[in-house]
């Protein structure tokens, strides 16, 4: 019987020839990431508790990302331990407040196809675009991988997630995800990994099928992965990615799945998630004069360069609605620098944006895009619980960049595909 | 590890924003950051709850961000076993990881607040004292249930390294 990529990699990790759902194997790590909170903060101290070093230095990232530029003591605090800790530990690969984690790690070339990485952040999933299979854990969980490079692991079902057709213009990977997470709920696939495949997927460009496996963690999934291809060797090329053999990581066509699930690319609107959870999805055309106080662009999930593009095709020579503030965070300041060179922040910022610092941020209700007590917010993030992005009387809906910057001009909620 | 104590039952995705909300996270009184718990659905909860109570939800229980600070608040505030009918994943693993046994229980919509129950992690059994009843739970990876006897897996892996010195 064939075997999936998850199955494949699992595999390979445990040192077994196969793998099968159920099994629980220990997993030997090939990557482990943590940020400021998650990290010296939290799990470092721990490991120091331990007493034992780090298995291997070549094989984790520190990225602070989550209390950067932020004028509070606390946050600045939580900055000096991840700068100290990292120090004392000479940590190898310590990115410093450079933007989110999970874009800054494939942007500066750690993450290839095949491999297992373990992040300390639900959001690790995001890897699995590129044909990892990455899982997110806690700040104690991850000090045991700290300190032994493995960790134990329920192999988990694999569930076949196909885009059928292709997207319209105007229709994006965020559209996709929320539609699935409409559809399935916020534990659709618990426990289970979500593999995406299909013309819908093959078109997408290789930044935007991040954002399926971002948001993997809002239906529920272990993870979210996506064969690689030519076009992810592409993008992993310019970022400094060579030697990967992506033939060996790909599933077997006798593999077998749990489910197998067909998501309609050719008929799929524009979808934006209700407050105060993502599996509020509806299509747009659904939502009436929702007037909005804000729209942010920001996240791992929607501040990617190419997600900075989508809304700039939107608001080239269209200005931002008076009564409605637009900020901006792009996901990385690598990205953020791409983006003015090319011209695409200078439209942002011409039709009335403000550009943010590159961090987590408005996402998990820190910063200027916090938003305020009764305050009405669209936005490009992963996540709209109540007290997430704001006070428990804020309301978030959450889109695609395409969306949220169609949004930020009519001043409510509003149907990209008029505007393009 | 037989648990008795009051139930605190809440219901379906109970996420991580709730049990530790952003503010308690950055709070500049970290020692008391863990009474924000679920401020924002039940105030009276982290105040009221006692040394020894039992949390019940409903399905995916703490779903959402990876923060350890949910089940830990949840610990701060005396809960010493968490019930629901499903578990977000690492969340479930965070509870086992600081001690406190997440079991899978198909009938916690049986059980209210109040309620006195009396939950066997090894046996797989809730007894709501309450209602006369019994629950069967789902039987926890053995290896999960030796972390918890070792007082979680700080305490489990200083064991680990111990034994290999």
């Amino acid at each position: 019987m064939g075997q999936t990529i998850s199955e494949k990699i699992l595999a390979r990790a445990s040192g077994q020839e196969t793998v099968k759902p159920g099994d629980i194997v220990t997993c030997q790590v090939d990557l482990a990431m943590v940020h400021d909170s998650s990290g010296p903060r939290t799990s470092g101290k721990k490991l120091d508790e331990l007493g034992v070093p780090v298995w291997d230095m070549d094989k984790l990232v520190v990225i602070s990302d989550h209390y950067v530029n932020l004028d509070t003591p606390e946050s600045k605090n939580v900055q000096d331990i991840c700068d100290a800790w990292c120090e004392s530990h000479k940590v190898k690969h310590f990115i410093r407040n450079q933007g989110i984690c999970h874009i800054v790690l494939p942007q500066e070339g750690y993450v290839r196809p095949g491999h297992f990485c373990v992040g300390a952040d639900s959001h690790s999933t995001t890897a699995g675009a590129f044909g990892a299979f990455m899982v997110g854990v806690g700040a104690t969980e991850i000090t045991g991988v700290m300190a032994t490079g493995e960790i134990w692991v329920r192999v988990p079902e694999n569930v076949r997630m196909e885009v059928t057709g292709r997207l319209k213009p105007g229709v994006v990977a965020k559209d996709v995800i929320l539609k699935i997470c409409g559809d399935h709920g916020i534990m659709g696939f618990g426990y289970q990994v979500v593999e995406f495949c299909g013309d819908g997927v093959t078109a997408m460009s290789a930044q935007d099928r991040m954002t399926l496996t971002n948001m993997a963690a809002e239906i529920g999934a272990k993870t979210g992965i996506i064969a690689p291809d030519a076009k992810t060797m592409e993008l992993l090329s310019s970022w400094g990615v060579s030697g990967v053999d992506a033939d060996a990581w790909q599933s077997d066509d006798d593999a077998e799945y749990a489910k197998r699930i067909t998501v309609d690319g050719n008929s799929l609107a524009p979808q934006v998630a209700a407050p105060s959870s993502p599996e509020n999805a509806d299509d747009v055309g659904s939502y009436k004069n929702v007037k909005l106080n804000q729209a942010y662009l920001g996240a791992c999930t929607g501040a990617k360069l190419e997600d900075l593009r989508m809304a700039a095709q939107v608001m080239k020579g269209k200005k931002v609605a008076s009564g409605t503030r637009f900020l901006v965070a792009p996901s990385t300041i690598k990205m953020r620098e791409q983006a003015a060179a090319e011209g695409t922040l200078g439209i942002l910022e011409e039709a009335g944006a403000t550009i943010l610092p590159s961090g987590c941020g408005g996402c998990i209700g820190l910063g200027d895009a916090r938003l305020a007590e009764d305050a009405v917010g669209i936005s490009s993030t992963n996540r709209n619980f109540v007290g997430r992005a704001g006070p428990k009387s804020s309301k978030l809906y959450l889109a695609s960049p395409y969306t949220v910057a169609a949004s930020a001009v009519a001043g409510e909620i509003a149907d990209p595909r008029d505007m393009l | 590890m037989i648990q008795k104590g009051k139930a605190w039952k809440y219901g379906a995705n109970i996420d991580t924003d709730l049990l530790a909300p952003i503010s308690a996270l950055t709070s500049a009184k970290p020692e008391e950051a863990y009474t924000q718990c679920l401020q924002d659905v039940d105030p009276t909860f982290a105040p009221n709850c006692k040394e020894g109570d039992i949390f019940v939800a409903d399905e995916n229980l703490g779903v959402g961000s990876s923060r350890e600070w949910a089940p830990q608040y949840l610990r701060s505030c005396g809960i010493r076993i968490v019930l629901a009918k499903s578990f977000a994943r690492i969340f479930y693993r965070n509870c086992f990881n600081l001690a406190l046994p997440a079991l899978v229980c198909a009938e916690t919509h049986k059980i209210e607040t109040g309620d006195e129950v009396e939950v066997d992690p090894i046996k797989g059994e809730v007894r709501n004292l309450t209602k006369g009843e019994t629950y069967a739970c789902d039987s926890v990876p053995e290896h999960l249930m030796q972390v918890v006897a070792d007082g979680g897996l700080m305490e489990h892996l200083k064991k680990k390294f111990k034994k290999a010195s």
